[in-house]
This record gives structure tokens, sequence and C-alpha cells, in this order.
């Protein structure tokens, strides 16, 4: 008889839940001397004053697009799920802003920030939520699923942890053509149990591919919180690979460009990979369809919401450094707001796909048919 | 003409692009040093290098998911899959991703990427060994699947699938790696789609691809010797895109039809090829579309009744006496 069969099982198998999200003590593997002031570092104090504006512009651009989204789906305009990025706005616009010609973009489904922050425009990233044909994946991509390449934007991915392999096939690309660049491949807290994850992880560290895995942790996977979710610190999985990482608070954009920047350098310079993880907060539910009342606390979001909030840090930070007034932040809030309507107009007034539409688009020859080489049918009923 | 193997035949595609193009490079598990588990990258290494032929680690979502993203930038990587049988830990990446970048992009992403390896039964080596994914794959608007069953058709249908710019999966066989054909010398490029009729006859046809297209060719011989039947041969050799026509025009002239495949039968290659054939040339048909595929069994391992599981010479003749009953 197998007697190990009949061992006891503890008593206590499962954790208990915690309402409580972990917060990120920050550490990293490099020993580079980290500034006391981000402000002062070198990639910050290079800033004029109209960089450090365009920064702040962003953020609001991303926060006040998502909230025009936000009432646009209330009014039963955009269907499908809506992951609303507010509140981490300062993660993809510190990474993003410091992107060069061959350094490239790829995240999950809570896109938009990132799609905004690498210059895409509002017109066409409104009107695919509408899933319209204006839209920037002509309405057939949806929330999740914004791209533009010619940004470097590689996608909006719907599948957690699917998009990390490709990233890292970003950086080998990059590596493989010669080009001194890097792809920053971003996931969730909840996305780093996933064994595609792992893979990347391993390929990346095994082969020097300048790829930045960029941890966006939240503190929740859905409802999850992470001490629900994951062992261990998150970045520090990095160590199994030989991999250096970092972490950082993603509520001060300045402190995310100086740690980016530096783990940026030793995939341009080295080929060398990292894990950073980059502590936020998203004030919305995971999705609009969550009515989040059932694993944080009010007081939590508040906390954030009232003393984290990137933007308002950001702008205090400006208006102390001379560089903003509080006149400026409203007129650019006004701005935003403004330029988030006129999506919401542009599109409301344009044009679905039609039925045509539905099987352009799925193949490269059938959609450049005078230089189709292969013959039969593509397409079946 | 040189009469080489079907396994030197790929192997002499793979080269002859990783010279014509610098962004083709081949990665997959032991393509390198230990020269392909069934010997079809032997030789490459060591003419183009560990930066064009890349061993990977056991690994398939990683290394699949990492040659998709880099298809996207140009790089046009040619993927070893062991066995196809492993598709299944990479699913999500070429079912999702490789098929369907493209689309949620509104078209501005293209992934010439090529995923090769073998995929059949018959070697004895049980269930999670011998998946023959190509219902499964072509399933997926967005991805092209191609079967050859001889070494002129592997050869100049690997080298246009190394050119084409929408993601294609090849399916090979390790039955047929050994088996020497005539190739065309120089140059020779197989458009894909487009259907070969391998034996010309007039009372019935047999539509197949793969290993079944050479199980076919033998029970049509038996056929015609000793039953004076005279079977067409149509060899789809892709699936997707589809030569339908090729089928049509076939079924037009010998009025009865049997499929042969090595798949197993519920919503196989040959349902979507029945459904089609009765669609579109019903007043041809003088009778039913039959149907030869797998014993609807996970592959069995026992060597002597793996032979029957599969279609083979003598159980294409069997339904194909049927069919012109
Ligand atoms: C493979 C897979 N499993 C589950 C889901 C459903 N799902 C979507 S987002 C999500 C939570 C992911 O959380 P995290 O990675 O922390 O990202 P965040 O939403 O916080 O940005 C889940 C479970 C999915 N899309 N894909
Ligand atoms: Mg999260």
């Amino acid at each position: 008889m197998n007697r190990a069969c009949f061992r006891a099982l503890p008593t206590k198998t499962f954790p208990l839940p915690t309402f409580k999200r972990l917060t990120v003590t920050k550490k990293t593997s490099t020993t580079a001397e980290k500034p006391v002031n981000f402000a002062q570092a070198p990639i910050n104090a290079a800033l004029t004053a109209a960089q450090k504006v365009d920064l702040f512009r962003t953020m609001v651009r991303i926060r006040r697009f998502e909230e025009r989204s936000l009432r646009a789906y209330q009014g039963k305009k955009i269907g499908g799920f809506l992951h609303l990025y507010i509140g981490q706005e300062a993660v993809a616009v510190g990474c993003c802003s410091l992107m060069g010609k061959d350094d490239h973009v790829i995240t999950a489904y809570r896109d938009h920030g990132h799609a905004i922050a690498v210059g895409m425009e509002l017109n066409p990233l409104m009107a695919e939520l509408y899933g319209k044909a204006t839209g920037c994946s002509k309405g057939k991509g949806g929330s999740m699923h914004y791209f533009a390449p010619d940004k470097n934007y590689w996608g909006g991915h719907g599948i957690v942890g699917g998009q990390i392999p490709l990233g890292a096939g970003l950086a080998y690309a990059v590596k493989y053509q010669g080009k001194k660049g890097a792809a920053m491949a971003f996931m969730g807290d909840g996305a780093v149990n996933q064994g595609a994850v792992h893979e990347a992880y391993n390929l990346a560290a095994l082969w020097k591919l300048p790829v930045i895995f960029v941890i966006e942790n939240n503190g929740y996977s859905m409802g999850t919180s992470q001490a629900r979710s994951s062992a261990g610190t998150l970045a520090k999985r990095a160590e199994g690979y030989d991999m250096a990482w970092g972490q950082c608070n993603g509520a001060d954009v300045y402190e995310v460009r100086a740690t980016m920047d530096r783990f940026l350098k030793l995939a341009h310079e080295k080929h060398e990979p990292a894990i950073v993880e980059i502590d936020t907060y998203r004030y919305r539910g995971h999705s609009v369809a969550d009515p989040d009342n059932t694993y944080r606390t009010k007081a939590e979001i508040e906390e954030y919401r009232n003393n984290k909030d990137p933007i308002q840090l950001f702008q205090k930070t400006l208006l102390a450094e001379g560089v903003l007034t509080e006149a400026t932040a409203a007129k650019i809030d006004e701005e935003a707001r403004a330029e988030s309507d006129h999506a919401a107009d542009f599109a409301e007034a344009s044009p679905f796909p039609t039925a045509a539409d539905i099987q352009t688009d799925v193949y490269w020859e059938a959609d450049h048919p005078a230089e189709r080489k292969s013959q039969g049918r593509l397409f079946f009923e | 003409m040189s009469l080489i193997t079907y396994r030197e035949a790929i192997r002499h595609a793979l080269a002859e692009e990783l010279e014509r193009d610098a962004n083709v490079v081949v990665l997959g598990e032991e393509v390198g040093q230990f020269h392909g588990a069934y010997k079809v990258t032997e030789g490459l290494l060591a003419k183009f290098g560990p930066n064009r032929i890349v061993d990977t680690p056991i690994s398939e979502a990683g290394f699949i998911g990492m040659g998709i993203g880099a298809s996207m930038l140009g790089v046009r990587p040619v993927m070893e899959l062991m066995f196809w049988s492993f598709y299944s830990v990479a699913f999500d990446q070429i079912l999702n991703n490789a098929a369907n970048v493209r689309y949620m992009s509104g078209g501005q992403i293209c992934c010439p990427i090529v995923i090769r390896g073998p995929a059949n039964g018959g070697t004895n080596v049980g269930a999670t060994h011998s998946h023959t994914p190509e219902n499964v794959l072509a399933n997926h608007p967005g991805v092209k699947v191609v079967v050859p069953a001889t070494a002129a058709d592997a050869k100049g249908l690997l080298k246009s699938a190394i050119r084409d710019n929408d993601p294609v999966f090849f399916l090979e066989n390790t039955i047929l790696y050994g088996e020497k054909g005539e190739v065309p010398e120089g140059e020779h490029l197989i458009p894909l789609g487009k259907a070969d009729v391998k034996r010309v006859g007039t009372d019935l046809t047999i539509v197949t691809y793969g290993r079944c297209v050479l199980h076919s060719l033998a029970a049509a011989a038996i056929l015609e010797k000793e039953h004076d039947i005279s079977v067409e041969v149509v060899d789809l050799r892709t699936i997707r895109p589809l030569d339908i026509d090729t089928v049509l025009a076939s079924v037009k002239k010998t009025n009865r039809v049997l499929i042969v495949e090595e798949q197993k039968p519920f919503a196989s290659v040959g349902s979507q090829l029945a459904f089609m054939i009765q669609r579109e040339a019903f007043d041809d048909l003088d009778g039913p579309i039959h149907r030869l595929a797998t014993i609807d069994a996970p592959a069995i391992y026992s060597p002597p009744v793996e032979v029957e599981q599969l279609p083979n010479p003598q159980r294409v003749l069997k339904a194909a006496l049927e069919a012109v009953k």
C-alpha cells in the first residue's frame, strides 16, 4: 500500500485572503548610485522646460481621453471590454518618452496609455473603441488591440502574458539586424506567472536580447491581489535567470525615466535584458464591467488618488520648478478635454466598417492581389 | 533532375533560401550541433554559422513567440518543431498571435514566419507524438498550411513558403524523410495552393495529400491491374489556400470521389472537402462521397495495429472498391 496517499493534508492549504495591496519596497540588482532627487538624474536634468511640460501634457491627455471613453462606454457607444489605465499614466509616459528610433514597445490589453505615449492620435484611438472604420485598426481590433508599427508600437494583446515572447522577438530582430535599440515588453503583476513569460525571460537572458520586461505592478490581477497570486518579489525572479532587475515608484515620472534609462542603456550598449517592476495603481475597476467592490477598499483607492496621483505629483513638481504655472496647467487640461471630446465627435461621425471589410486584412497576399503568388481559395463559406 | 530524399530536398530549400536572403534564420530544438532530430538541417550550422542556425531550449511557446515577434520586424524565421505534436504548448503563440496580428492591427503588420516539422503517425510513438493538426491550423483564417508528399514538392513549396508574407505552417512526415524523388535542378518553386494530379484516371477521383498520396498511388496501381479501375489521384499539397478547382475538375471527369487522409475523421480536412465537393459538384456525382481516415481513437502504440489504424494501401483499396460500387 502506498502510505504517502494517507499523509495528512495541511490544515491551512491556502493563504487567507488579504485586502491590502503589497507595496513594492524599492530595490535594484545593479549598484549604480541612485540620485536622491530623480529630477537631478542626467536623463531628467537634460530635459528642457518644454519637454517637461510635454510629459505632463501626455499624462493629462491619457487621463482625459480615458475618462471620455468611459463616458462613451456608459453611453453604450463602445462594446466589449474597456480596461482603463487611469492612475498608471506616469509609467507609459516615462518609459515611452525614452524611446529612440530603434526602440520598440509591446503591451497587454490595458494599452491606451502606451498608445498615446508613443504618439498615436486620439481620433483613431477613440474611433477604434467605437468600432469605426477610421479606427487605428479599422475597427477590427478594439480597445485591447491597438497597434502603430510606424511608431514602433506592436500592440495591444489580449492574452495575459502572450505578448511577452513577441517582445523578446522584437529585441531579437533589433539585435539580428545590428541596430542599437531595445524592446520594452510590458505586462501586469498577474502576467508574471504565465509560462510563456518565463520562457521569454530565459531566452532573453540566454541569448542576451535587448529587452526590458516591465512589470506594471498595480497590485491586482482582476480581483486577485498580488499576495494571493504570486510568490516572492516579482522582479527578483530575474535572479533565477541571471538577469538585472530593478524596482521603482511609478507615481513619479522622473523616477520611472531615471530607472528605465539605466536599464535601456544596458540593453543598448551590452544587449543586457532586465526586469523592471514599477509600482503603480489603477483607480478604476479591472475593466469597466468590474463593480470594484469585492477585493479592495475604497479607502485604499482614495489614498492613491489623493496622495499618490502621478499627474498631481508631477504638476506640483513642475510648479515648484517654475516650469509650469497654474494657468498653463489648467489650459493643458482644458485642451486635453477638448481634444478628447473632439475625438469622440470624430468617432461618432465616422462610418462603421462594412461587411465587405470583414475579410480584408486577414492575409497579406489577399490584400496585395497584384503581388499574389499563391493560388487557390483563401476564404471559405 | 536529381534523385534526392525528401529530407535533402527540404535541406536544399533551406540552404538556398538562407543563401538568398540574409533575413532568413533557422531556429529550433537541436537544429544546429545535433544536425536536427531528423537530420533535416544537417550541415547548415557549419555553412551558415550560429547566428543563422540557432539551437533553442525546449521552450516552444517562448521561441516560436519570439520568432513571431521578430517576423513583425522583417526577420524571416523558419522555426523547426521537432514534432508538430508539440504545437499544443505553443498554441497561443501560433494561433492567437501569428494568425491574428495582421487582422487586429487592421492590416498594418505582417508575419512572414514558417513553422515546419513532421506531423504524422505510423512510427509507433503513441498518442502524444502522432498528431496531424492541419485541420486545426487551417481552421484559423490568416494562416497557410502545406503538406508535401514528395521530395520535389517539399522543396518547391518550402521555398515559396519562406518567401511568403503570411505565416505558413509546413507539415512534413518522418516516414517520408527517407523517400527519394526526382527534383528539378536549379531554382525550383511551386506556388502554394496548387494541387497536383499525381495520376490520371477516369473512374474514381482520390483526393488526398501527404503520405496518403503514396498509399493512394499504390492502391491505384492495384486497382488498375487487378480490377481494371482507372483512378485519378489528386494531391492537394496545400490545405489552405485550397485548390478546389483541380478537385472539381477531376470529379467532373470521374463522377466518383474518395477522400483519403491521415486525420481523425471528426471535422477533418476531408470533412471540409466533402462539403465543398457536394456543394459545388453535386450534379457531377454518381454516388455519395466516400472517405477514408485514421480510425477514430488516439494513436495506438502497438506497431502492427497502428498500421491498421492509419490509412494504408489495403485500406485505400477496399475503400476505393466501395466507392465505385
Ligand atoms: C490567458 C488569459 N487568462 C485570463 C485572462 C483574463 N484576464 C484578463 S486581464 C486579467 C488580469 C491580469 O492582471 P495583470 O496582469 O495584473 O494586469 P492588469 O489588468 O492589472 O493591468 C485576467 C485574469 C486573459 N485575458 N488571458
Ligand atoms: Mg495588475
